[in-house]
């Protein structure tokens, strides 16, 4: 290889000034770019939510009665009390897309008044578009005899609170 | 009086506001065109056939004259309506029946949308048919589409605001709706656009702002877009 071709080669490989110029000033103009959209990504997603507690007191055992079912409006959460005294607490949220289903008592069904879905008093579909049952909530008694309901502890069918 | 009259035209306020009389050629009648901001979107010639009322029935120009009719009616209710959790209904309240003109406000910004979303969807029927969607004009057909989803999302964003049962009872349905969106992406958009899991105060100014400012903005710079290529293609 004589000089003058090795020369010639170099150059073909250096890279020119404009070329590192655009490299440097649009990495630049990049990093800012995504760096931005990180930071507004995250101040959109708030930290703190000021929305109902998820674990809450339903109230004191004596005053759900025997086989009733009682809707928690402000929690949207079903209290259940069967025939034999044992408790459970289901969502009142329509799996459909998300209604407050409400207990019917002549027709013994939860009706849900968006889309007519309708599950039985056990949470499961009866008819209607709603695609899962109803979920089950953990609930617990505390020392005072008060019923503590945590949504999101979500429990199968299976448990149930003796009392 | 005449003379009055005639001292304002020939002042140089007046002249520098109206450069020049009538065009009287065809040269000059272009240049009107090309130098004035307003007339530039134009092209400088026009197919008869392409002004023909029964051609397009107007239907573009009605959408955005409902537009205008939305951004002041809507502006003159902002006035009145503050987007919280305690007042918002209260406020649409007042609206209807404690502030002059209220009620004829709300109904019209109310109708206009509704006409708004049917004019916008007729036009787009006669663009289909007319075959107005073929090349040159994919591309406006393309922005087109866009915008008939911006006015989607204007009129559904403005439903939630006046915070009545069917406003959120129709946001919570909407909403839930994005959750089946796979992979978790449905669930982390529902918790942006809300600004919580719940339909509730966050909610409630994030619809705000979409609603009267962030969509709007879209709309005005799409719409731009979209007259300038409708002349450049030679429509009006």
């Amino acid at each position: 290889m004589d000089d003058k071709e090795e020369k010639h080669s170099k150059e073909e490989n250096a890279m020119s000034r404009r070329y590192f110029l655009e490299i440097v000033g649009g990495g630049a103009v990049l990093t800012a770019a995504v760096g931005s959209a990180v930071v507004i990504g995250q101040y959109l997603s708030p930290n703190v939510l000021r929305e109902p507690a998820l674990r809450f007191k339903a109230g004191l055992i004596e005053n759900f009665s025997a086989d009733s079912i009682t809707l928690d409006k402000e929690q949207k959460v079903f209290i259940v009390r069967g025939k034999e005294g044992y408790f459970y607490a289901m969502s009142a949220v329509c799996t459909h897309l998300g209604c407050i289903a409400n207990w019917k008592p002549e027709d013994g069904v939860v009706a849900c008044p968006c889309h007519g879905s309708k599950f039985n008093k056990e949470g499961n579909v009866v008819d209607g578009p709603a695609p899962r049952s109803l979920p089950r909530f953990s609930v617990t008694l505390d020392e005072q005899g008060q019923l503590v309901v945590d949504k999101s502890v979500i429990v199968g069918e299976d448990v149930i609170l003796k009392v | 009086m005449k003379n009055a009259l005639d001292r304002i035209v020939r002042s140089q306020v007046w002249r520098s506001i109206f450069r020049h009389g009538l065009p009287d050629s065809n040269r000059s009648r272009a240049e009107t065109v090309f130098y004035n901001f307003f007339l530039h979107l134009h092209p400088t010639k026009v197919r008869k056939r392409s002004i023909k009322f029964t051609y397009t029935w107007g239907l573009g120009g009605m959408s955005f004259g409902l537009f205008i009719v939305l951004v002041v009616t809507g502006a003159l209710l902002m006035l009145y309506y503050r987007p919280s959790v305690p007042q918002a209904y209260w406020d649409m309240k007042d609206l209807q029946f404690v502030v002059s003109s209220g009620t004829f406000l709300r109904n019209m910004h109310r109708w206009a949308a509704h006409a708004m979303v049917a004019l916008v969807f007729l036009h787009m029927l006669r663009v289909f048919y007319t075959g107005s969607y073929k090349p040159p004009k994919e591309f406006n057909w393309v922005i087109g589409v866009v915008l008939f989803v911006v006015t989607i999302l204007l009129s559904y964003t403005g439903y939630l605001l006046p915070w009545d049962q069917l406003s959120f009872w129709g946001i919570s349905v909407g909403t839930n709706m994005i959750h089946a969106m796979p992979f978790g992406v449905g669930d982390k958009i529902a918790f942006l656009l809300l600004g919580g899991n719940i339909v509730g105060e966050n909610a409630l100014v994030r619809f705000y702002v979409l609603h009267c400012f962030v969509i709007p903005v879209v709309a005005i710079v799409l719409m731009a877009i979209h007259f300038w290529r409708v002349r450049k293609d030679g429509g009006v």
